[in-house]
């Protein structure tokens, strides 16, 4: 105890053991500023990747021990108040740590090709997957605030890492001012928030709408109005329309792996927070966000479809149906139901997965003048497995059966079903049936013989080279999104066993 | 024995597994061995299987496998698992017998292929698919293999992708096919709401607690999904340009087993069916105009496989016609013996393309019959099959076909309507089939001559076609063809299919007492939903006498046009000659004429309203998407102005509703 | 006249408004920068003047956290204006528009 101006401070306990992710990331991150800024020239170039890749895996394997943790001694609140250990933080923990050791795997080779530092690259890797997961985890919205800042700054430097390409520039400097932008808005919505009900903690929030029905409340618009703003920051975050304009150009112009972990991770974290505060803090007012929610995800689904259909670059393609798959995500989670969300989980889960495994196949082929979809053509001729790979990636996003894509659309689609909002599940199908074309050009194209366009005078794609890193990585999310496919039925009960937290 | 059933579906994906793993390896022609062999295997278990199923009492031949949970969604529960009644082990039976069929011919047809191994894969693939399809026990399972058989016929399709149109159907193929499937996914979820399930036997025990708007609905958006994949109207379009695909593959895919998906499907929701008249009737009545808009268009084909493409579509519209008169029974049965002669047809019209180096256009053969005698007497019994000549095949089913849309109930006269547009379909059937063999096994060797120059459009009905190939300028020098008889890969099928093609009939003969196996085999299934004809023996022979006429006189107006008219006999027998001139002139006559017009008009609906729309939607999406482009303009500035108008837009949108 | 703590709400706002607006019509990245910096600053004075009315002294600390965020925003921004200035010393944030469409 410390006497402080007269008052007793008394230091919070903290369970350290449930801060694991967090501080694993955190340390390696440290570990590798602090070794690669001592020895500078004699740091061995493989030490950033490697203990990178530790502490993705060791973040996996706490993640398992904490689930097993929560399951045995119940979800709780630790740093007072400021974090909630439960399974829905631990859920995102995992796919965190699952994009982090993808994108260590697919980078370790892209950033030799490239010149690019890689003690910096994996530093600031670690920091943003830190923020990332206390995103998901926070439940005090300053703390998300923290949490959601750590994600993007992390992003905006890593965005500019190829900082002699006039792109990569351009992008970041795109993503800086937007993602500023949105901050003081999300910001500003939390100081209404604040002002309403006197905390940021979003258990707070809750206690104030419950009270409305009983005693009089001065001022609920206020509190509607940070309910809104707070909406612009996570729907900024997740790329949906109309706060998606920068996810194409920053996608396009960023280093692929990067372009991957935003599409999984940090699009994953801030679907996270998302579903957190409306059900935590506004599941009083499910009726007057549901409807807004479905109009944004049409909005999305339209947008992010019908603009993928008309690119050429494939990375750009890539980032609209990323737009279009947000669409998706948020027909779960309109729903505002058990059901939904885990399903929204489920989809962020398996999506994740194919986006990191598309953009690591990407990340093979690099053209000083971007990606355009030619080519790649004859990828499938030249490397046939890593073709595969990519069809599976492919078809898994159109939603072809016997992948998890397909999975993950029957459920938020069911979801929307259940609770009969049938003109949002059938402009879902309809949109679903409209977009699998994006993904099926992108199929002929690295299926067709790579002779077609020597005629026309363009050059053939080399046979990439195919670090066994990034092979690996690739594989290894083509078999998870294929075993998916096939039963399903251990992550539809990971997610769903996430989801409780949230409505209790 | 039953229990066998999932090594049905597991050994073509067995097949399939190891063909990825070493298909390149094994090489040819082991490849094509290998999946053949699995294939049939695949048969046998299927035959044990239906042995067994025939073992038990006719009341008692369902039997469900369930092997896992497969999506457990809550109060949706979706299992992997397997249906055998009737109705599954038929489909499965003709799917695997063709099936082991196709994949021997393809050995000898894909001869000398560079991707000998991968089209084999993708065979293997289809037959797994096509079985998940007709033996799953629920609606998402066989939605699974619905897709599946769709993915595998867009790679097949487009199997030569190096052609530009290759690439172009299989796009088609599939931008068509997902209409379908969107009616297919809602028709699901329909169900699912209405009834909390969807599995076949629960579907079929709570059907009558639907409503009637409910039924409707479900029934129509299912008509949607069969339409796309069994090429209706109006989404027919993809099936003439799938032709672009290997001719085993139209055999296989495009003509017996794939196509004939959106019947079963309908076929085996019949409980829900039954609840709503209105749509049986549109069933029926999309079911005839395709039938007949299919057979006007085949008449003005040149390319030997259009003509059989347009005649499945056609055949199609047949069996959508006996769904929507609830005569399920018949239905399958025109699938079965459809099954074998258009195989038959298809895998020979295969082998002579095979011998005429590539050559497709019908223009350019003629006199097969001499040098490929096995291919052109196959053919010919396939040709009177779906000609509807007695007694081989076509005859029976189409006969029965008929009967039930004589028969329709209610309706106010609309069966009748419908049966003469379906006789005088089967006119025209029998007259473009004629047609097809006079003018490749008949008349003149047109083998090595001159070609015109611009490339014939095969949706143009041209006079100069009467004058025989026309005379123009030579553009490409054409290397020397020797047709010769094919390998024993290739004929031994078309041996098979013939023997089928001929007695495929006794399957479901009328005549012998009450022989009707099919009928009794699959009553069980359709108890309570199917139509029973009424109709007395005399009505029957008196019909069928109807039928056999109209086939004839089809086949006598082809010969008279396409057979006889090349054989020289002007000063032999004037009379005849002049008689024949005159059918020639007022053919040619109608054909300038109404005729011509009517045809084209079939042409034109089919490349400009069809084709148009399905081009349309295409293009309207990406015109939107150039419409939005320019919001993308690059400028940071623009995209704040976005984010601060969505900021206003949801802040007042939830802010109304706070204060409201 | 009474200033109450809504008149400093209602400063906080237009602070945060005149920077939002600053960042729409400013092309200068630098400028547009220091509007997001105004748009924070508005935030922070709301929080103070909220924490004031609450007699709470959470939102007195939320300013610390902002502050430091926004730090951090400035070094990443001011880097990346410098990188980009390099190359193009006049460059304005309408000129970045190789990647559109």
């Amino acid at each position: 105890m410390i006497p402080v101006l007269g008052q007793v401070f008394t230091a919070p306990s903290i369970d350290w053991w449930a801060l694991a992710p967090q501080l694993i990331l955190l340390g390696a991150a440290l570990l590798i500023l602090v070794v690669s800024a001592l020895l500078a020239e004699r740091c061995p170039a493989w030490f950033s990747g490697v203990v990178a890749l530790v502490a993705g895996a060791g973040v996996f394997v706490s993640g398992f021990y904490l689930w097993y943790d929560i399951r045995d001694s119940g979800p709780r609140s630790i740093v007072s108040g400021a974090l909630s250990l439960d399974g829905f933080a631990v859920l995102f923990t995992l796919l965190v740590a699952v994009a982090v050791v993808m994108t260590v795997l697919v980078a370790d080779a892209y950033l030799e090709r490239e010149h690019m530092d890689s003690p910096e690259f994996h530093a600031l890797l670690l920091l943003a997957a830190t923020g990332a997961i206390v995103m998901a985890s926070a439940s005090d919205l300053i703390v998300l605030f923290l949490g959601l800042e750590s994600l993007s700054i992390g992003l905006y430097v890593m965005a500019a890492m190829q900082f002699r390409r006039e792109e990569a520039q351009e992008a970041a400097m795109k993503y800086f001012i937007l993602g500023a932008f949105s901050s003081a808005f999300f910001l500003y919505g939390i100081a209404m928030v604040y002002g309403s009900t006197g905390s940021t903690g979003l258990a707070h929030a809750r206690d104030y709408l419950n009270r409305l029905d009983t005693a009089i409340v001065d001022q609920p618009w206020m509190l509607m109005l940070g309910f809104a703003l707070l909406l612009v920051g996570l729907a900024f975050k997740v790329a949906a329309v109309p706060f998606h304009f920068w996810a194409p150009d920053v996608y396009q112009g960023s280093p692929a792996p990067v372009s991957g972990f935003m599409a999984s991770a940090a699009k994953a974290a801030g679907f996270a927070a998302m579903l957190r505060i409306f059900f935590v803090a506004f599941g009083q007012s499910r009726t007057d966000w549901s409807p807004v929610l479905g109009v944004l995800a049409v909005v999305t689904l339209v947008v992010g479809v019908v603009m993928a259909i008309i690119q050429t670059d494939l990375k750009r393609m890539i980032a609209f149906s990323s737009i279009a798959h947000a669409g998706y995500i948020l027909v779960g989670v309109q729903a505002g139901t058990s059901e939904g969300t885990a399903a929204a989980l489920f989809y962020l889960f398996s999506y994740s997965l194919m986006v990191l495994g598309t953009f690591a196949v990407i990340s093979l082929v690099q053209w000083q003048d971007g990606q355009p979809l030619d080519r790649f053509e004859g990828l499938a001729d030249r490397r046939p497995l890593i073709g595969f790979a990519l069809t599976v990636f492919l078809l898994g996003q159109a939603g072809v059966p016997l992948t998890s894509g397909f999975i993950a659309k029957f459920l938020v689609i069911k979801a929307a079903v259940d609770e009969r909002t049938w003109w949002l599940a059938i402009a879902a199908m309809v949109i679903s049936a409209a977009g699998a074309y994006i993904y099926l050009r992108v199929i002929f194209a690295i299926w067709r013989r790579p002779g077609a366009v020597d005629e026309e005078g363009g050059e053939p794609v080399a046979a990439p080279v195919v670090p066994p890193a990034s092979g690996f990585a690739i594989l290894g999310a083509m078999a998870f999104t294929l075993v998916v496919g096939f039963v399903p039925q251990f992550l539809i009960e990971f997610a769903r066993d996430a989801v409780p937290v949230l409505l209790g | 024995m039953l229990d066998l059933i999932w090594l049905v579906p597991a050994l073509p994906l067995a097949g399939f597994l190891i063909l990825v793993a070493a298909g390149a390896r094994l090489g040819e022609p082991r490849a094509g061995w290998v999946a053949t062999a699995f294939t049939s295997a695949s048969f046998v278990v299927t035959a044990l299987v239906w042995i067994s199923l025939l073992g038990r009492d006719a009341e008692n031949r369902v039997f469900e496998k369930v092997l896992f949970d497969w999506l457990p969604a809550g109060n949706l529960r979706v299992e992997a698992g397997f249906l055998v009644d009737p109705l599954a082990i038929t489909m499965a039976l003709f799917v695997t017998f063709v099936s082991s069929l196709i994949h021997l011919y393809s050995v000898g047809y894909m001869h000398g292929d560079p991707k000998f191994s991968k089209f084999f894969v993708y065979l293997n693939l289809f037959v797994f698919s096509m079985l998940m399809l007709v033996l799953g026990n629920n609606l998402v399972l066989t939605f699974l293999g619905w897709e599946g058989v769709g993915a595998c016929s867009y790679l097949l399709i487009s199997f030569w992708h190096t052609r530009e149109s290759a690439a172009r159907a299989g796009k088609k193929a599939f931008i068509t096919n997902r209409v379908g499937d969107w009616g297919f996914m809602l028709a699901t979820f329909l169900i699912f709401t209405t009834l909390g399930t969807v599995t076949y036997t629960d579907i079929g025990a709570l059907a009558p607690n639907l409503a009637g708007g409910t039924a409707t609905a479900v029934s129509l958006l299912l008509l949607v999904a069969a339409a796309g994949k069994s090429a209706q109207l109006p989404l027919y379009v993809w099936l003439p340009d799938a032709m672009e695909g290997p001719t085993p593959v139209s055999a296989l895919i495009h003509a017996a087993t794939m196509v004939t998906a959106g019947v079963y499907l309908l076929s085996r929701m019949s409980p829900v069916l039954v609840h709503s008249d209105v749509s049986l009737r549109i069933i029926a009545v999309v079911g005839t105009a395709t039938a007949l808009f299919a057979a006007l268009a085949a008449t003005a084909q040149h390319d030997i496989k259009k003509v059989l493409a347009y005649s499945t579509v056609s055949q199609l519209g047949y069996m959508f016609l006996a769904v929507g008169s609830g005569a399920y029974v018949a239905a399958l049965f025109h699938m079965i013996t459809h099954a074998f002669f258009k195989a038959l047809l298809f895998l020979g019209a295969g082998s002579v393309i095979h011998a005429m180096n590539d050559e497709q256009d019908m223009r350019y053969m003629g006199a097969l019959r001499k040098v490929m005698p096995i291919t052109g007497a196959t053919f010919i019994v396939g040709w009177l099959a779906i000609a509807g000549v007695p007694p081989f095949a076509g005859f029976w089913s189409k006969d029965d076909i008929l009967l039930a849309a004589w028969e329709m109930d209610g309706g106010g006269g609309l069966g009748k309507v419908l049966w003469a547009v379906g006789l005088f379909t089967a006119l025209l059937t029998a007259y473009y089939m004629s047609r097809q063999v006079f003018m490749v096994f008949y008349g003149e060797a047109h083998w090595n001559e001159a070609r015109p120059a611009p490339a014939t459009d095969n949706d143009e009905v041209d006079l100069a076609e009467f004058e025989g190939p026309p005379e123009t300028v030579t553009v490409e020098a054409h290397s020397e063809v020797h047709p010769h008889e094919s390998p024993w890969t290739m004929w031994v099928p078309l041996v098979v299919l013939a023997t089928g093609a001929a007695l495929g009939g006794l399957l479901n003969l009328p005549v012998i007492g009450d022989w009707l196996f099919l009928e009794r085999f699959l009553e069980p299934v359709f108890a309570g939903t199917m139509h029973h004809i009424t109709a007395g023996t005399g009505t029957k022979l008196l019909l069928a006498a109807i039928a056999t006429t109209g086939a004839l006189i089809g086949i006598w107006f082809a010969a008279q046009v396409w057979l006889w008219r090349r054989v020289d006999g002007r000063k032999l027998e004037p009379r005849l000659l002049e008689d024949a001139f005159e059918v020639d002139a007022a053919y040619a006559r109608f054909f300038g004429g109404p005729g011509r017009a009517t045809a084209q008009l079939a042409a034109d609906t089919d490349r400009v309203v069809v084709d148009g729309a399905v081009n349309g939607v295409a293009q309207g999406t990406r015109r939107l998407g150039f419409l939005l482009q320019p919001a993308q303009s690059g400028l940071v500035r623009q995209y704040a102005i976005g984010i601060a108008v969505g900021a206003l837009g949801l802040a007042t949108w939830l802010l109304i509703g706070a204060v409201a | 006249m009474d200033v109450t703590t809504g008149w400093y709400l209602v400063l906080g706002a237009l602070l945060f408004i005149i920077g939002g607006v600053g960042l729409l019509i400013r092309r200068n990245p630098l400028v547009m920068l220091m509007c997001v910096e105004l748009m924070l600053n508005g935030v922070n004075l709301t929080f103070v003047a909220f924490s004031r009315r609450l007699g709470d002294i959470a939102g007195q600390t939320v300013v610390f956290f902002v502050l430091v965020v926004a730090a951090a925003e400035v070094v990443v921004g001011l880097g990346l204006i410098v990188s980009i200035m390099r190359r193009r010393p006049d460059v304005t944030a309408d000129d970045l528009k190789l990647l559109k469409g």
